[in-house]
């Protein structure tokens, strides 16, 4: 396949996985501020912000936090160059630019997410539909994800698309992890109080984990549990591990056809050694932000040397 | 549809009969299902200039445009001769130009015309075949008469419509194919990539590689490259793809550079090689021509071949047909004047209210005059153009073109149609796939059927019989 083409099918799948991702940390910040009085739903608004590292471009446009405006800086302001429609509308030009190397039905699956979602923030989102809105932009990406599944060889083209999937997952669990745990420090001399507990129900949520994290730990909020789950857990599908089990299997499919393993198998061993390596005591050791500073960093140089060793860009 | 005495044409019969048969409010419901299938599968163009609008659909008909088989055979021997006499006339206009020396054509209409390619001169290309795709505008005139409109030699498009709609109709109306036997369009794209590979250069491989070329997503037919690709299971590539290397073109693969064999382009040539032709493209191949010259590469349609779409050209493709084949032309044109031409361009001048105007490289249906739907003032700023350039016009009657219905929200309705059947050439033959593109002008009396001037398009119906 073409090396341009590859490109697009892994940034379709990154944008996409983006998006999904977006809108789930969107969701638990909407559910924690209906929970709290306006003052702590405010603070929950500014440190959504701050995880999706948009501060900057957001304080030139508002002065303060409140939630219609966070949602619709983040879900659909051009002023914001990370806004959930643009990465639909990214994904969708990726999408039409290689839509010679997906399935009718993976293309019509985007196309129509690129539709609906088009209609949905054509305007301002108002609080009423914003649970709409944030559903629809779930489900739109799963119905990708499953047309995916269920309609594509299982050729190079898959495993681009799978490893920009994982990659990107990768790279938002990890920022959501640091980040919430960063701005939780100081509640830390509170565990066990009621807002500590919400605080990492919304950590929690905003990946979806709530649900797998009390099944097995019958609804005991212990930080480093929950860090440990989301870093090292490989039942849960948007631990750091698992999704490195994946990446390392579509890269090895890769080397296969390639006959040929190039400067990403060999980033991705080293990655994935200090991974299967890591203890939830030597993560803590040595310090959970700077094990997820470097994760994030090495997660990105194994998508750049993927895009170098298989000839993304002229 | 119908015939001078208000019966039904007997292509039409079998349809009407069905059509009696339909609950109106049904076949409205229809219609809406149509264009939401073509929003979703991204059944799109753009147009340039309106940026309100990157992506719009062409409207879709969904009576269809029937010619029966007899019809369609005598139509298949008309547009066969004149597809070999293009062939036959690229190839003399870039080696002996017999033509010119017998003075058939005048030597001013390729003198300054910048659709003919010195680049050309001399070379024969592959299989020796100059346009590989070519797509011929037809009209109906009269119950036993199709003329043709214009001969698009260049990069014909709207196959991908042909082949969409029939899809559209068989999933809205199966029973109507079970009751009407509709002679098959879909197998046109495998014929299409068996044409192209039998093109092949002698550099190429045995299973020789084909791509299609297009300018990228921004490009108003975008769609039907990517569609054709498909189709084929050929690599859509866009210039940056790819790159000379050792004397052959390669594209840039996931595993490396690899050679193809044909490219199937939808770049027009001045974009085509910016180290022979317009040094600012950024959509072509830099040295692409040098490996086409020595039997590196197949370009398909060879470059050059534009200059059969001039409407000058047209005007004398008559005498082209019968300057190569020894035949009398079986398709007629229609008649034409050629306002280069001092008697023809006061015949203009006097009747343009009546005429069709159109610039002789123009196409799109941009920069034409339609006298009988012209306003004065409008005519007047046209014939002042028409003095100050006249060689750079030609005019046509009005015909009393043929109309089709469509289904408007009062009922069927009559608008006019042409019909676009496409040929492919190889060196294995001429093959002209049953029935085409039927453009159709969507208002009424409109005789523009383009669809960058708001035209729409139907299912051409080929009937086995």
């Amino acid at each position: 396949m073409l090396g341009r083409t590859a490109n697009s099918i892994f940034w379709m799948f990154r944008y996409l996985e983006r998006a999904e991702n977006t809108a789930r940390l969107l969701e638990a910040g909407f559910r924690m501020a209906l929970t709290r009085g306006a003052d702590a739903a405010n603070e929950e608004w500014r440190s959504l912000i701050v995880t999706l590292g948009e501060q900057t471009a957001y304080r030139q446009m508002h002065s303060e936090y409140s939630g219609s405006q966070v949602c619709n800086f983040v879900l659909r302001d051009k002023e914001n160059p990370q806004n959930v429609l643009g990465m639909i509308e990214d994904a969708r030009a990726n999408a039409r630019s290689a839509r010679t190397s997906i399935t009718a039905e993976v293309w019509e699956a985007v196309n129509e997410a690129w539709m609906v979602l088009g209609d949905l923030l054509e305007r301002p989102v108002r609080e009423a539909s914003l649970g709409t809105v944030l559903a629809t932009i779930r489900r739109e990406a799963t119905l990708v994800r499953g047309a995916t599944y269920g309609s594509m060889l299982r050729n190079e083209i898959y495993h681009f698309a799978r490893a920009g999937t994982f990659l990107e997952r990768a790279d938002n669990t990890a920022r959501i992890l640091d980040v919430k745990y960063y701005l939780l420090l100081p509640s830390l001399a509170y565990v066990g109080s009621s807002l500590d507990t919400g605080q990492w129900d919304t950590v929690l949520r905003s990946l979806s984990a709530e649900r797998a994290y009390r099944w097995l730990n019958a609804g005991r909020m212990d930080p480093r549990g929950i860090a440990e789950f989301l870093i090292l857990d490989r039942r849960f599908p948007r631990s750091l591990a698992f999704c490195y089990d994946a990446l390392r299997g579509n890269l090895k499919a890769l080397a296969e056809l390639h006959h040929n393993r190039g400067e990403c198998h060999n980033l991705m061993r080293e990655a994935d050694r200090k991974l299967c390596e890591a203890t939830i005591d030597s993560i803590f050791d040595k310090g959970l932000h700077e094990f997820l500073t470097a994760f994030i960093g090495e997660n990105q140089a194994i998508a750049t040397a993927i895009s170098d060793d298989y000839r993304f860009v002229a | 549809m119908r015939q001078a005495d208000g019966s039904i044409r007997p292509a039409y019969r079998d349809y009407v009969a069905w059509l009696e048969d339909q609950d109106p409010a049904l076949m409205r419901r229809k219609s809406r299902e149509a264009e939401q299938f073509f929003r979703r599968t991204g059944i799109t163009f753009n147009v340039y200039g309106d940026d309100d609008a990157e992506e719009r659909l062409i409207p879709f008909d969904m009576v269809p445009r029937i010619v029966t088989g007899t019809e369609w055979r005598r139509l298949s021997r008309g547009i066969e001769q004149r597809v070999r006499a293009l062939n036959a006339f690229m190839h003399d206009l870039y080696h002996r130009q017999e033509i010119l020396r017998s003075g058939r054509i005048p030597l001013s209409l390729f003198k300054d015309n910048v659709a003919w390619l010195p680049q050309m001169v001399g070379f024969t290309p592959p299989g020796g075949v100059y346009t590989h795709i070519v797509g011929i505008d037809l009209v109906r005139t009269g119950p036993n008469e199709f003329m043709v409109l214009e001969d698009n030699a260049r990069t014909p498009s709207g196959v991908s419509y042909m082949l969409e709609n029939r899809e559209t109709m068989m999933a809205m109306f199966p029973e109507l194919f079970a009751r009407i036997h509709v002679q098959p369009v879909s197998d046109y794209p495998r014929r299409l990539a068996k044409s192209l590979a039998a093109c092949a250069p002698d550099a190429a491989s045995d299973k020789p590689v084909v791509a299609v070329l297009t300018p990228g997503i921004y490009n108003s037919a975008y769609y039907e490259h990517a569609f054709l690709a498909d189709q084929m299971g050929a690599e859509l590539v866009e210039g940056s793809d790819l790159r000379v290397v050792d004397g052959r073109v390669h594209m840039r693969t996931t595993a490396g550079f690899q050679p193809i064999d044909v490219l199937y382009r939808r770049v027009d040539d001045d974009f085509l090689d910016p180290l022979t032709f317009n040094p600012q493209s950024m959509l072509g191949v830099p040295g692409i021509m040098d490996v086409y010259r020595s039997g590196g590469i197949t370009i398909a349609n060879a470059p050059g071949t534009g200059i059969a779409d001039d409407k000058a050209i047209y005007s004398f493709m008559p005498e082209i047909v019968e300057f190569y084949t020894g035949e009398k032309p079986l398709l007629p044109n229609v008649p034409t004047w050629r306002c280069a031409e001092a008697d023809s361009l006061a015949y203009v001048l006097d009747n343009i209210a009546d005429l069709v105007v159109k610039e002789v490289h123009g196409s799109g249906g941009y920069g034409m005059l339609i006298g009988p739907t012209s306003s004065s003032r409008e005519i007047a700023r046209f014939k002042e153009k028409l003095r100050a350039r006249p060689e750079n016009y030609i005019a046509q009657p009005t015909l009393a073109l043929s109309t089709v219905p469509i289904f408007t929200k009062a009922g069927l309705a009559p608008r006019h149609v042409d019909l676009r059947p496409f040929v492919l050439v190889s060196p294995n033959g001429i093959d002209i796939t049953p029935g085409g593109l039927t453009r159709v002008a969507l208002k009424k009396g409109s005789l523009v059927v383009n669809s960058s001037q708001g035209g729409g398009t139907k299912d051409s119906w080929v009937l086995e019989d």
